[in-house]
């Protein structure tokens, strides 16, 4: 039984549809990144769900009770602001105790509760300051205790590491996987970071223009996306989307990449039989494709490509090699001693195990 | 290097600074002068007054002149000097500053935070009354005090002040709390903190430097109102500047100019306390840290 569901959720604002028909479900002690470009609609969904914006229609369910008309205290959740959303005019000992004090809570149950939660946050030497005179790093911690100390069912995250520096974000965002591993809280995160939504998620539900594209696990989105928006969102460098056509000859069909020359099997991941002729988009993450010396011993579908190489990045881990063939730009990840430059023809493998096919005309993919 | 620093030498730069000083402090002299006049003439006996120096110091310092305008004064036909008005005063400045910008605080808080159609019309009617001139309202508000029973009262004068200052205490909170971040009310909400809950414990503790600036915009006006203070109180219920006002033009026997300028000091005292104590706590930056860094 899960423990938040969403039916069929719309909310209009003024005269658009900003969420068009949402369904999502997550179990008990789940993890879902709400993942999107901006404007897809999911701050408006998690607002939604804390209570703070009204319903067009549909339901929200919190462990079994309808919650459409609760009021947000009455939800029992937790929200952490994009913006931490610290009251400026009471030091952090009173911004984590607030909630507990409008709850009626008395004094020294207070005094515990703010205790164990600055200690379990580290933040115990703060206690006394105000939110001015905090970092950024420390606002956000500050702004998790207030969510915490309430021992809500879910936790709401709006944005909250992108206001971080780059280093803080990647620290910040293992001690939001830790505190979920810890303390096995529900937590629903919005984030436009595919990135974190990867690394952080049990359960990722992609959004675009206020519709669910595909709700899945973090490898399911990554390995298997459900179309070609998902593809290109998820993911850096980006998928390379290769256009092909399938010939049929001698009763097996192919697929013909890069003009007339060359031809691939079909990917395993297609059962459906595809007719002779049909445009398709090869779908193939830079790391399936690699050079030859490097490719996978396990694959069981490889092809071997000859093409120039136009670019070298190395990132240090490893080098993105970009090849050029007839027009048409793909990016491969290399070891990062690879011996390439610009200019020269490079022996591609590219691993067919990990090809998904997409129709070009509605984008979705081709099982 | 830009072409602004090398068409202007340091040398004229600093002849320009000095330039602007000296109209700077020859204008603010010039905007003190008043005061000098009357704080000294405050000090003279009359007979050095009449001699005719009007910017001369004081020969021989003397309160007697401050000690009559605020005890034993003629006003009308009572000779118990301003003191009494000077409270009138107070009784109504007092009570109308709080609860007009607590009312306007209120209103800024709604318009802001608790949306409602219409409120765009709500706010541009309020603003409307920013602009409606004194003399307009004079006859439907005295109609309007007489039928509440508070005509030649400070209760009633407090009131058409309230009203009167809610468009310009709206004005101020409205626009103050537009700046005001939604997501604390957010936060604050989800915490289970009602409207007034939120209103008291989170907005208005960060409103310092709004509430200064209406407190001395609202003490200003109030305290120096004349026309409303002249057409609904009369005698002993009048404010201090209409007793001013009595007591400058009462003519028995001789004019007393001393005396009339030292009410005319005390009349001022208050706004200009009001200022310099207030003027301290004009303190930007209360809302630093509350949202990003």
């Amino acid at each position: 039984m899960s423990f938040l569901q969403i039916k069929n959720l719309r909310k209009k604002i003024g005269n658009a549809e900003v969420l068009k028909g949402i369904d999502i479900e997550l179990e008990k002690g789940g993890f879902l990144v709400l993942v999107g470009p901006s404007g897809c609609g999911k701050s408006t969904l998690l607002n939604a769900i804390a209570g703070l914006l009204p319903l067009t229609s549909g339901d929200i369910v919190i462990d079994g009770h309808v919650v459409n008309d609760l009021h947000p205290s009455k939800r029992d959740i937790a929200m952490v602001f994009q913006s931490y959303a610290l009251y400026p005019n009471m030091t952090v000992e009173e911004n984590i105790a607030f909630a507990l004090e409008m709850r009626g809570v008395d004094k020294s149950a207070r005094a515990e509760a703010v205790k164990s939660v600055a200690k379990t946050l580290q933040i115990e030497h703060l206690l006394k300051r105000r939110p001015s005179q905090l970092s950024g790093g420390q606002r956000q911690r500050v702004a998790m205790g207030r969510a915490l100390v309430r021992q809500p069912r879910v936790f709401l995250f709006d944005e909250p590491l992108s206001n971080l520096d780059a280093k803080l974000r990647v620290e910040v965002r293992a001690e939001i996987k830790a505190l979920h591993q810890n303390t096995n809280a529900t937590i629903v995160y919005v984030t436009h970071d595919q990135i974190e939504a990867m690394t952080l998620a049990t359960k990722i539900v992609v959004l675009k223009e206020g519709t669910v594209q595909q709700v899945g696990t973090p490898a399911e989105i990554y390995n298997h996306p459900a179309n070609l928006f998902v593809a290109d969102f998820m993911g850096s460098p980006a998928m390379n989307m290769l256009k092909g056509k399938v010939v049929s000859s001698d009763g097996a069909s192919r697929i013909v990449l890069f003009g007339d020359d060359v031809t691939i099997a079909i990917p395993p991941s297609v059962s459906a039989a595809l007719p002779q002729g049909k445009e398709v988009i090869v779908g193939l993450r830079p790391e399936a494709i690699s050079d030859a010396g490097l490719a996978d011993p396990q694959a069981r579908s490889i092809a071997h490509i000859d093409a120039d190489v136009t670019m070298v990045e190395p990132t240090g881990s490893d080098t993105f090699v970009t090849g050029r063939l007839h027009g048409m730009s793909f990016t491969a990840r290399t070891r990062a001693d690879v011996h390439v430059a610009p200019g020269q023809k490079f022996p591609f493998a590219f691993n067919l195990d990990k090809a998904v096919v997409f129709d070009p005309e509605s984008g979705e993919r081709i099982d | 290097m830009s072409a602004a620093q090398e068409t202007v030498s340091a040398g004229s730069a600093n002849t320009a600074r000095y330039v602007i000083y000296a109209c700077l402090i020859i204008l603010a002299l010039l905007y003190l002068l008043p005061l000098y006049v009357m704080i000294t003439t405050s000090l003279k006996s009359l007979d050095e007054i009449r001699a005719g120096d009007m910017l001369a110091l004081p020969r021989d310092p003397s309160t007697a002149a401050w000690v009559k305008a605020w005890g034993e004064a003629c006003i009308g036909v009572t000779c118990g000097g301003i003191k009494g008005y000077f409270w009138n005063s107070i009784r109504m400045v007092v009570p109308a500053v709080v609860i007009s910008t607590l009312l306007g605080a209120l209103n800024g808080y709604v318009l802001t935070k608790w949306r409602f159609p219409g409120h765009k019309l709500v706010f541009g009617m309020m603003l409307f009354a920013c602009f409606i001139p004194f003399q307009a309202v004079l006859i439907p508000m005295a109609r309007v005090l007489g039928t509440f029973g508070l005509a030649n009262s400070t209760a009633g004068l407090v009131f058409v002040h309230v009203v009167y200052g809610l468009g310009f205490t709206t004005l101020f909170f409205r626009n103050y709390y537009e700046a005001f971040p939604d997501e604390l009310v957010k936060a604050a909400m989800i915490d289970g903190a009602g409207f007034f809950r939120i209103f008291w414990r989170i907005l208005l503790p960060s409103s310092g430097p709004i509430i200064v600036v209406t407190i001395i915009y609202q003490f200003t006006n109030i305290w120096n109102d004349f026309l409303f203070g002249v057409s609904f109180s009369s005698g002993e219920a009048s404010p201090m500047t209409v007793a001013l006002n009595n007591l400058v033009s009462s003519s028995t026997g001789v004019k007393e100019y001393n005396v009339d300028m030292a009410a005319a000091v005390f009349a001022a005292l208050p706004t200009l306390f009001v200022y310099v104590v207030a003027g301290r706590y004009f303190v930007r930056g209360l809302m630093a840290g509350a949202v990003k860094g």
